[in-house]
């Protein structure tokens, strides 16, 4: 029995290839535009552009607002990272050990920042930061982008448990060790490479966010994305197209060393 | 330095599905006990339940009279081996063994040595070096072993180590474990599905099914006296021939049968079991021992080293019976169709209760 | 009477301690999830039950006015009724664009897919500003489509494509295929090529065998993108703000200009709570009449 892919006869579904390459031109071609014109030596935004220049990274790397919101979305993300990878694990530990409902549950839990509307989230905190005076603090920003980022820890370190044999670590604990130890010294060298990914996403996942920055991330501890946002309103100059390629360039790499990982993993 | 174990009134369920239905097992101080049974007889579990890894409704386990169901696994000092060895991919053969000393507090040179020897009696010490998965399935269970055995537990728990190994190798494997253990002495439960290996390996041997333990006895016992039908049919092949019980004599066919010492009480219906190799094909005068018991020939399946011959009798029931296959035997061998009469030393009855669990 | 009592003791040795045990690892258990709930429950479910008890303020007052207004305002009927007309617009076209995409990289050789996906997956986690800062270039009036139009002599005036619903609905289209093409590529490398070939055997066309055996056994992983897409699309609000130019108002945009602008909680959490409603119910109606558990589960 032969279970796996079709073979489609190419000429018979010529039209079927066009048709999805045409999507998937559509999905990355506005990624792969926004890095020549950021090499554009004009202030029209035209492509292809007539001339090369660094004059858009120099003007985004020599103004002190752009690098001052820069410094506060690094930190802000690794921060997150910080954060969010322990608690993610954790949850994801719980989740694949118990079989109660009532962590099932946790799982509905997990998933909540991805349904409820960013929009309402964003103001939902913004009010209860006012109350506790947490609007534009560096604590404020990343207890929120924890809030967003832990759901994508859990769901991939949950796919990492899923191929991880648990009773590895019920021969741990019946050689003699207690179960974090069983935890620390057989289970997480195992599934590391999940939980390095988890924090990759999370990382990514707190240096894009946009809507709940517009709501608690201004002041001194404005973030990248809010500023961005804030002018992209005003005009669209080609700064923002170095800004954009720089974060282009920071997510590709992120999704390379996933791969990366995962491919070791095998 | 080898300890007892008494298991009393254990009992586990999986929500209304009983696995362990008061459980209760002695046993000796460097015992080789099998627990042996169907697929989902409670084996396992039971064997987890001994580790602490799986935690029962109720009961009690004690080891040289100290009660142990309360303790965590890491603390009991137990060593088990796994249905899957579960081996560490990440560590390698010498690692593997050297983990239960390292959570020990032994240090790196000990470590290392006693791993090699731990590593030595199974014929590994030359593959310390090797990662996991560079090891063949043979291999792997030796490794499993001197991991289980390296802390030198007092007890030692093995979850049918030897299924996944081919059959030349599973009967070689089966010899060293069982001198491993007349040479280590530790109490050791071994768990298997396998009746010969479960008779070849063990001191005693009970026999499980639906989470009850229906008999404890020496392999031999189990397989010549079992003591209810399951277990009968469970080890070895058996035919059962119904009796009635009349005035203490077992009636079979109308006639009285000659029966072992100690065979003819009780009352009833029972069955009469008989194993394939028991039965003789007798010649036209019987030995006075004898029970005759006549058929005619109804098919012959050549197995190698033995012949299967299933003779239907006037009742309507078939038995089948074993002849070795020497060239003499097999010119002698009877023909289908044939009429022929069968024997069953008065030795060799034995009468099962019909009322078998279910 | 004696079976009786040893059935009893049976039952009843260390039953309490190891019941307590079992309690007790249950909890603990528990407690590696609390840290990650508590973030969820006090970052999330509290402060919008907050916005939830704000919506029945208004002006110092409790009461309905909030809601009211909602219904007064033909503004706001027609704010709702783009939101969820732009919304259903956008999902159908991740539909038509997406499922050829699942449906061809399910059954490529799995090397092949993987590159494909690749083109799925990066813009998938690429800034949404980022991405819509890139169709705000492609789409003005001096843009790359309209050069190449005028260019080609398709056009002789620049059309108006970005600063409104065309700019819209091809922005949030481009962020929202992701979301429909990947679980629905899961669900679809799952299908076994054997149906299909055993379909094709039995002499049906593959037109056929698509439509009597693929399209059904997709249709988990389509129901669960087609969810995802409509329901982040009903709550989007960075690519309507700058691609829309302010001729198209989503919900989510009048929202932010209630707390923003008019300081307004009241009437900003009131349509925060009705969205929400809305998302809520079609997450019912949909568990309702596919089985929510079905479509995602593992
Ligand atoms: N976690 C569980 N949840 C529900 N039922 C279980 C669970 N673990 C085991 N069981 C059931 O308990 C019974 C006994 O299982 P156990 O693993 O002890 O069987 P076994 O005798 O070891 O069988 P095998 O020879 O197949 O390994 C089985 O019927 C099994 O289905
Ligand atoms: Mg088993």
């Amino acid at each position: 029995m032969s279970v796996g892919p079709l073979p489609i006869a190419p000429y018979r579904r010529l039209w079927l290839y066009g048709v999805v390459a045409g999507v998937l031109f559509f999905l990355v071609a506005p990624i792969f535009i926004v890095i020549p014109i950021s090499f554009s030596d004009s202030e029209f935004l035209e492509f292809p552009p007539r001339g090369f220049s660094f004059r858009w990274y120099a003007a985004y790397f020599n103004d002190p607002q752009w690098m001052a919101a820069t410094r506060v979305s690094l930190i802000a993300a690794s921060l997150t990272v910080l954060f969010a990878t322990p608690l993610g694990t954790a949850a994801a530990y719980a989740i694949h050990r118990a079989q109660s409902r009532w962590v099932r549950s946790l799982h509905v839990l997990m998933l909540l920042p991805q349904m409820v509307p960013l929009i309402l989230i964003g103001i939902g905190l913004f009010y209860v930061y006012i109350q506790l005076g947490l609007v534009n603090s560096m604590l404020g920003i990343v207890l929120a982008h924890t809030l967003l980022a832990t759901p994508f820890v859990v769901v991939t370190v949950l796919a990492g448990l899923q191929s991880f044999d648990m009773t590895q670590e019920k021969v741990a604990r019946s050689l003699g060790a207690s179960w974090p130890v069983a935890f620390f010294t057989v289970t997480l060298p195992q599934i590391r490479l999940s939980v390095v990914s988890g924090g990759f996403f999370a990382f990514i996942t707190s240096l894009d966010e946009v809507v709940i920055g517009l709501f608690v991330a201004g002041g001194d501890n404005t973030v990248l994305t809010r500023r961005m946002f804030l002018s992209l309103r005003d005009q669209i100059e080609p700064t923002i197209a170095a800004i954009s390629s720089l974060l282009i360039v920071i997510t590709l790499a992120a999704l390379i060393a996933v791969a990366l990982f995962a491919r070791k993993a095998d | 330095m080898a300890c007892s174990i008494t298991i009393r009134d254990v009992r586990k369920t999986y929500g209304q599905f009983v696995a362990l239905d008061s459980v209760s097992l002695d046993i000796a101080p460097g015992e080789f006990l099998t627990l042996l049974g169907p697929s989902g007889s409670g084996k396992t579990t039971l064997l987890m339940i001994l580790a602490g890894l799986i935690r029962p409704e109720a009961g009690s386990i004690t080891v040289d009279g100290d009660e142990i169901l309360r303790k965590p696994p890491h603390l009991r000092n137990i060593g088990m081996v796994f249905q899957n060895y579960a081996l560490f991919p990440h560590m390698s053969v010498g690692e593997n063994v050297g983990y239960p000393l390292k959570l020990r507090k032994v240090g790196a040179a000990e470590r290392y040595e006693r791993a090699r020897e731990a590593l030595k009696l199974v014929q590994l010490d030359h593959l310390m070096d090797r990662r996991i998965n560079q090891l063949s399935g043979g291999q792997r269970q030796r490794v499993a072993l001197a991991r289980a055995i390296v802390f030198e537990p007092q007890i030692l728990l093995m979850d049918e180590p030897l299924s996944a190994l081919d059959k030349k190798l599973r009967e070689q494997m089966q010899i060293e474990l069982k001198h491993l253990h007349d040479r280590l002495g530790m109490t050791t439960v071994y768990v298997t599905h396998d009746q010969r290996e479960a008779l070849t390996m063990s001191d005693r041997v009970a026999v499980m099914n639906h989470g009850h333990i229906l008999q404890v006895a020496p392999p031999r016992q189990i397989y010549e006296r079992p003591s209810d039908r399951f277990v009968a049919d469970f080890v070895g092949e058996s035919n059962f021939l119904p009796v009635e019980m009349r005035d203490g004599a077992a009636i079979f066919g109308g006639t009285a049968l000659q029966l072992a010492e100690g065979q003819a009480a009780g009352s009833g219906n029972k069955a009469l079991l008989v194993r394939p190799e028991k039965l003789d094909i007798l010649s036209a005068a019987p030995a006075p021992e004898h029970n005759p018991i006549d058929g005619t020939v109804e098919e012959l399946v050549y197995q190698g080293e033995t012949m299967l011959i299933y003779v239907t009798l006037p009742g309507g029931e078939t038995i089948a019976l074993r002849r070795g296959t020497r060239q003499q035997a097999l010119s002698e061998m009877p023909q289908v169709g044939e009429p022929i009469r069968l024997g069953l030393h008065r030795d060799d009855t034995v009468l099962i209760d019909e009322a078998a669990h279910a | 009477m004696h079976d009786m009592t040893a059935c009893q003791r049976g039952h009843t040795l260390n039953r309490q301690e190891l019941a307590a045990d079992e309690r007790r690892e249950k909890r603990q258990i528990l407690g590696l999830s609390l840290p990650a709930a508590a973030i969820i429950l006090i970052l999330l479910v509290i402060p919008v039950g907050w916005l939830f008890a704000l919506s029945f303020v208004s002006n110092g007052e409790i009461g309905l006015a909030n809601y009211a207004r909602m219904v007064e305002y033909s503004a706001y009927l027609s704010i709702f009724s783009t939101t969820i007309l732009v919304s259903l617009f956008v999902t159908l076209l991740c539909i038509v664009l997406g499922y050829p995409v699942a449906y061809l990289l399910g059954q490529l050789p799995p090397r092949l897919a993987t590159i494909g996906l690749a083109f799925v997956i990066v813009p998938f986690w690429t800034s949404i500003l980022v991405r819509t800062y890139a169709w705000l270039v492609i789409l003005q009036r001096q843009g790359i489509v309209n050069d190449a139009l005028i260019g080609i002599g398709l056009i002789d005036e620049p059309l108006r494509l970005a600063h409104n619903l065309t700019g819209t609905i091809i922005g949030m289209t481009h962020v929202m295929l992701p979301f429909l093409v990947l679980p629905l590529y899961a669900t679809v490398r799952n299908i076994d090529g054997d149906l299909m070939r055993a379909a094709n055997n039995m002499g049906a066309s593959p037109a056929r065998a698509f439509r009597d055996v693929f399209l059904p056994l997709s249709m988990p992983g389509l129901i669960a993108g087609s969810l995802l897409v409509f329901i982040l699309c009903l709550g989007f609000y960075v690519t309507p703000q700058i691609l829309g130019g302010g001729r198209v108002i989503m919900v989510s945009m009048k929202i932010q200009q209630n707390v923003q602008t008019y300081f307004d909680w009241g009437a900003g959490s009131a349509l925060g709570v009705v969205l929400l409603l809305i998302v809520f119910a079609i997450f019912y109606l949909v568990h309702r009449l596919a089985g929510l558990d079905r479509i995602f589960a593992r």
